[in-house]
This record gives C-alpha cells, structure tokens and sequence, in this order.
C-alpha cells in the first residue's frame, strides 16, 4: 500500500483509501508511543529540515518528536533567527536545502501555497504543516484519528466546527477530510468570520450555536485570535463568548453527550470554557497524543516510498 | 505441490509442543512471541498445546517487524504496518519467537531488534514450522517443524485456517501462483 502522491500539502482530493491508509498506520504507532523505548528505526539515515517561517510551538514540537522517534535527523529553522529575515527569496532557500542533501520538508507559512512550491523546486518530500489561510493536513489528520477512535467510523458523524472559519486552516482541511470520509460537516460563528461562498464546500452554515447544538455529535472549538477583534471582525471578547463561546449550559441542551475538541492553545473562557476544556467529554488531551502518531504515520509512508 | 497437509501440521505443532516443554523446566518463565502474521496464529496453537499438556497458560505475544525491515525503503509496495500486541513484560523471559518459514533469516534479524526495543530478555529462541534453507544471515531454529529442501527460486507457501481458510503447506516453482491465498 503507497499514497498516491509524494508530498502532503493538502487534504483537498485526497482520496478515503489514503486517509484511512494514514489513520490505520497512525494507530499503530500510537503503540509505538505507549512503550518504555519510543524509538524505532524506519529513517534511520534520513535528514528531515523543519521550514517554519510562521511561529508555532505545539505543532513544531509535534513533527520534531515524531521525526525523532522514527531516528530522522532534524533541523529546525525559525523565522526569527534564519537568513529569511535578512531577505532571502524562497526560491533561494529551497535550492540551498537542496544543496544540503535534505529527504524531507516541513514547511509552515504565512502564505497559502510555499508548501506546493516547494514541491516544485526541491526533490525532498514536501509536508504541509500549514500554509496562510489555505490548509493544515495534520492538524485535520490527528482531529479524523481521534474522532474514529472515539466513534469507530467518521461515516455520517455530525461535526460542527465553531469560531474563526474565515481565517482558519484548520477548519478548511478539517471540513476536505471530514467530507471525503463521510462525514456531515457545520460550520458556526459570527457572519464577519464566515467566508463566503463556505456553502460550495459542502458544509452548512449556522449563525447561532443553540441552532446546530441539538443536531451534532461534536464541537471542533477554534481558537479566536485575540488580534482579530483589533480589526474590527467582532466587538469584543465578552460579546465574542456571550454569542459563541462553548459553554456546558449551552452542550446541556442538546440530549446527548457533545464531544469536545480544540486544536490549541486554548482561550479558556473565550472560545470555550474551563469546565467543557477539562471536563468528560473533551478529548483535546487525545488530539496532541494522535497528533504524533499522525505525523510519524505521514512522514513514515512519505519517507520510506520509492 | 502440497508437502504437508492438514493432519501434518498438527502432528507437526503437537511435537513442537512437546519439545518446547521438554527443554523448558521453568514453563513459568516461558513466553511466546509469534511474527505476523502466520506466526501469530501458530504461537496460538502452540499455547493451546502446551495448555493441554501441562495445564500451564503461557503468554503469547504478538509482533510486527514492518518498521525493522531493512528493505522498507525503495519497495515499490510498501508493507503495511500493523501493531505490536506484547501484553506482558519481556524482562528475564524465556521467550520463543514464532514464525512460519525461516528463509534467508533477515525477518529473525529484524526480529531480535525489535524485540531488544522492548526489553531485555533472559533468553530468545526460534521455532519455525518450516526451515527452507538459504540462509543470507548467521541464524539457526532452535526448534523446527519439518526441512523442505528447496531451490532460491521456488517459494513457499504455509496456510492456516485462520487467515487462509485451509491447514496446508505448498512448494510452489517461479511459475506458478497460488491463487487462494490472501
């Protein structure tokens, strides 16, 4: 079994038989995780260069340990202290990894689409590890692999993602993968943070959180950029939690249990409240553990394909 | 062409029982570990085996080798990797890897690394049901259920009930294909 392509950039077109394909070998390495020794060898030998020109702390850790766990050799460059803040054009620094004999990229940008230049230019394996406003694969990975350990299939399971879909990559690549597994995807915030035209993905659109509640089976919470409300796309914090915020008294209302997720870091009592984040049925703690195995998963069947 | 069928198997297993517990006076520290697939499947019957004989129940493992392979890179289909399901503590085992053909050894080499990733066992041995020959790596069973002689180019084939719905063992040339199994 092989993905189709060599490189992830995005979950739009992926087909089911790769995501599963992803998700069943991400199982197994969660095994990998629960041992005593959580090394094991398949890239042995590879070099593996972290491209985050974006600030990320949860996700770079994420791919570093991953990477480490299957015995890649990691470099890791950040934006502040690499030669792209002394003006260096991409091109140029995809040819100088070129030049270093890299097997693999992990890129994060500020803008959509590095990740399929890169693809382009360099003959490593190119991994999204987001991109703009665009797409964030493994970040939609690791909330599919929770889901399904949760609910065995993603087959007509009712996700509402909630907050910022306008500017989220998460919510995109959520809303690609979600579909293509079977699922029935919502989105909900306020109208200035819905992108138009959302409906053409296949999603339904809620303004109203008490509406979708009754008719869901999870809550995919968004963080809210704190610097959002700066520019004007909502009032202000407290407004933002009266009408969107997930709160226990607004899940309560529907007649079921609501699972709660979150791609992190969390606003407690912003987005989402303290008691839901720790409560029973979130499973945040869940998606940062799947979301090593998902990232060993990908890099494994990228890195040991022909 | 069948070189063992159905009834052979058995008789084969029920000996290799027999002589596990023969060599192993302290069955509590015994413990099975069976390769996937087949290897798996066999440990099994081997456990049920020895259950019968001495009324002991000895640990069975499950391993998968997949990530140990030293062709995993550049195969045109990649294996699939499957979990290992290793239940008990391997530390200051007697443990008993199990699979069905011992060809070249390279699967066993793979195995052994593997298994150390896991622990420090007292002890490792190899039982296999069928020994082909045509070692590419210094490994020898310790316990072996039938020596089939054949050429590097014939393959083969161990089915079980388990997974391929028929106890048989196959000698199959270059040319032909066995079609049943999956």
């Amino acid at each position: 079994m092989n993905l189709q392509s060599r490189h992830l950039l995005g979950l739009e077109g992926m087909s089911k038989e790769d995501i599963t394909l992803i998700l069943d070998t991400a199982e197994s390495f969660r095994e990998v995780l629960e041992r005593p020794i959580k090394k094991v060898p398949p890239l042995q030998g590879k070099t593996i260069v972290n491209l985050f020109f974006e600030n990320s702390t949860r996700t770079r850790i994420s791919f570093e340990l991953a990477e480490r766990r299957l015995s890649a050799d990691v470099v890791s460059f950040s934006s502040g202290g690499s030669s792209i803040s002394k003006g260096e054009t991409l091109k140029d620094t995809a040819r100088n990894i070129e030049a270093m004999k890299i097997d693999m990229v992990v890129v994060r940008h500020s803008s959509a689409g590095v990740p399929h230049f890169l693809s382009r230019v360099v003959q490593a394996n190119v991994i999204n590890a987001g991109d703009g406003l665009h797409e964030h694969p493994t970040q939609a990975l690791l909330d599919m692999m929770t889901l399904r350990q949760k609910y065995k299939s993603l087959e007509g399971l009712r996700v509402c993602i909630v907050g910022d879909i306008l500017h989220s990559r998460v919510a995109r690549s959520n809303i690609f993968g979600l579909r293509t597994m079977g699922a029935e995807v919502s989105v909900c915030g306020p109208a200035t943070l819905i992108p138009r035209y959302i409906e053409q993905l296949g999603v339904r659109v809620y303004n109203r959180l008490e509406d979708v509640i009754p008719n869901i089976d999870v809550l995919n919470v968004l963080r809210i950029q704190l610097e959002r409300q700066k520019s004007g796309l909502f009032p202000s914090l407290r407004e933002y939690h009266r009408y969107f915020g997930v709160t226990k008294e607004k899940v309560d209302k529907a007649s079921h249990p609501i699972t709660i997720m979150h791609p992190g870091p969390i606003n407690r009592d912003v987005e989402l409240s303290a008691d839901l984040a720790d409560g029973p049925h979130s499973v945040i703690l869940e998606q940062v553990t799947n979301g090593v195995a998902v990232r060993m998963s990908v890099l494994y069947l990228l890195g040991t394909a022909q | 062409m069948q070189v063992l069928d159905a009834k052979g198997i058995e008789r084969t297993i029920n000996r290799l029982a027999h002589e596990l517990v023969e060599k192993h006076k302290d069955l509590d520290r015994l413990a099975l570990v069976g390769i996937r697939t087949r290897g798996e499947f066999l440990a099994h019957r081997i456990a049920k085996k020895i259950f019968e004989i001495e009324s002991k129940n000895i640990p069975v493992g499950v391993l998968d080798i997949t990530l140990y392979r030293d062709d995993l890179h550049g195969r045109l289909d990649q294996p699939v990797l499957k979990s290992t399901e290793i239940l008990f503590d391997i530390k200051d085992k007697d443990i008993v890897l199990v699979d069905d053909v011992l060809f070249t050894g390279r699967t066993i080499r793979s195995a052994l690394n593997a298994l150390m990733d896991l622990g420090r066992p007292a002890r490792i041995e190899l039982l296999v049901l069928v020994d082909r020959g045509h070692r590419e790596l210094p490994i020898k069973a310790d316990f072996v259920g039938k020596n089939i002689p054949t050429a590097r180019t014939q393959e083969v084939q161990v089915h079980l009930s388990e997974k391929d719905g028929e106890d048989s063992i196959y000698l199959l040339n270059a040319d032909e294909e066995k079609e049943n199994r999956t």
